[in-house]
C-alpha cells in the first residue's frame, strides 16, 4: 500500500485486511490520488482514478437530475470480480474510495468495512489547509511525477 | 417454502435468541431480520457470509462436504448460522442463557423451510 498522505496507512492497511479486498484507491473528487493497494503500474491507477471520478460525478448529476440526494455507493458485479465505488466528505474536502473485490470477500463485507474506514479517515483528517500551496501549470507534471513516486517507490 | 418473516418468528421464538438474520451467501447482504436493538444486523450478515464461506472452503479442501450447521461460541453467547439451500444462509445471535440444542432444531428446520 502506498500513499502520499501517510494518515490514511493505517485505516487503509485494517480496511484491506478486513475487507480482503484485492484493489484500493483513495481519491479526491477530481482524481488526484491519495493512496493506493493493489496498482502496479502508474498508468493503471491514473485511468482508474479518471474513471472513478467521473462516474462519481455522473451519478452525482444524475441524483440531481432525479431530485434526490446522492447516491451512496455503486458496486459493479463481474463474473469474477466487483467493483464498489463511494464517495464521502472528511474535513479536507470530498474523497472517493474504489475497491475492487474477488470471491474471498462480498459486498456486504466490504461495505461494512468501508463505512468503518471512512468513520477512522473522518476522525484522523487533519483540518483542510487554507493558504497551502495552490498546483501551477508550471509546476504540475513535477507534482505529479512526485506524487506516482510516492504511491509508486520508485 | 416458508415466508422470511415466519422463518425469522419461528427462530426467534427460542428462549434466549437475541434475533436471527436471513442472509444472502453470495454478497453477505441482509434479506430479513428480526433483532433486539443493539445488534447490527449488517455485521452480523457480512461477517457471517464470511465465515460461512471460509468454512465451506476449509471442509471442502478437507475432502468433506459443506457444513449443515455451524455453531460459534463466544464468552457472552454464540452466533449459530446454518446454509438454506445455495443462496441463503440463516443466522441466529443467542445469548449466554439461550437454549441452544433447541435454537440448533429450530434453526436447522428454518433452513430446510427457505431452501
Amino acid at each position: 500500500m502506498r500513499s502520499i498522505e501517510p494518515w490514511v496507512n493505517a485505516p487503509l492497511d485494517r480496511f484491506l485486511m478486513e475487507s480482503s479486498a484485492r484493489v484500493a484507491l483513495l481519491m479526491t473528487s477530481s482524481g488526484q490520488v491519495v493512496a493506493q493497494h493493489g496498482f502496479t503500474r502508474s498508468i493503471d491507477v491514473m485511468t482508474a482514478a479518471a474513471l472513478g471520478a467521473g462516474i462519481v460525478a455522473s451519478t452525482d448529476e444524475l441524483a440531481r437530475q432525479l431530485g434526490s440526494r446522492r447516491f451512496g455507493s455503486l458496486v459493479h458485479q463481474g463474473t469474477r470480480q466487483q467493483v464498489f465505488l463511494a464517495a464521502f466528505d472528511l474535513p479536507r474536502g470530498r474523497w472517493i474510495g474504489l475497491v475492487v473485490f474477488d470471491g474471498d470477500s462480498t459486498v456486504g463485507l466490504v461495505q461494512l468495512f468501508f463505512d468503518r474506514l471512512v468513520a477512522e479517515l473522518a476522525a484522523l483528517a487533519p483540518p483542510a489547509t487554507t493558504g497551502g500551496p495552490r498546483p501551477l501549470p508550471e509546476t504540475f507534471e513535477r507534482d505529479l511525477n512526485a506524487s506516482l513516486r510516492a504511491l509508486f517507490g520508485r | 417454502m416458508s415466508g422470511p418473516a415466519a422463518v425469522l418468528e419461528r427462530v426467534c421464538a427460542v428462549r434466549g435468541l437475541r434475533g436471527a438474520v436471513i442472509v444472502s451467501s453470495a454478497d453477505g447482504l441482509v434479506i430479513a431480520e428480526s433483532l433486539m436493538e443493539g445488534v447490527d444486523g449488517r455485521a452480523v450478515a457480512a461477517l457471517a457470509a464470511s465465515l460461512m464461506l471460509r468454512l465451506r472452503r476449509a471442509v471442502e479442501a478437507a475432502g468433506r462436504s459443506a457444513p449443515a450447521f455451524v455453531q460459534l461460541a463466544a464468552e457472552q453467547g454464540s452466533v449459530l448460522a446454518a446454509p438454506a439451500g445455495d443462496d441463503l444462509v440463516l443466522v441466529a445471535v443467542a445469548g449466554p442463557d439461550a437454549n441452544v440444542g433447541l435454537a440448533r432444531l429450530e434453526l436447522l428446520a428454518a433452513a430446510r423451510s427457505l431452501a
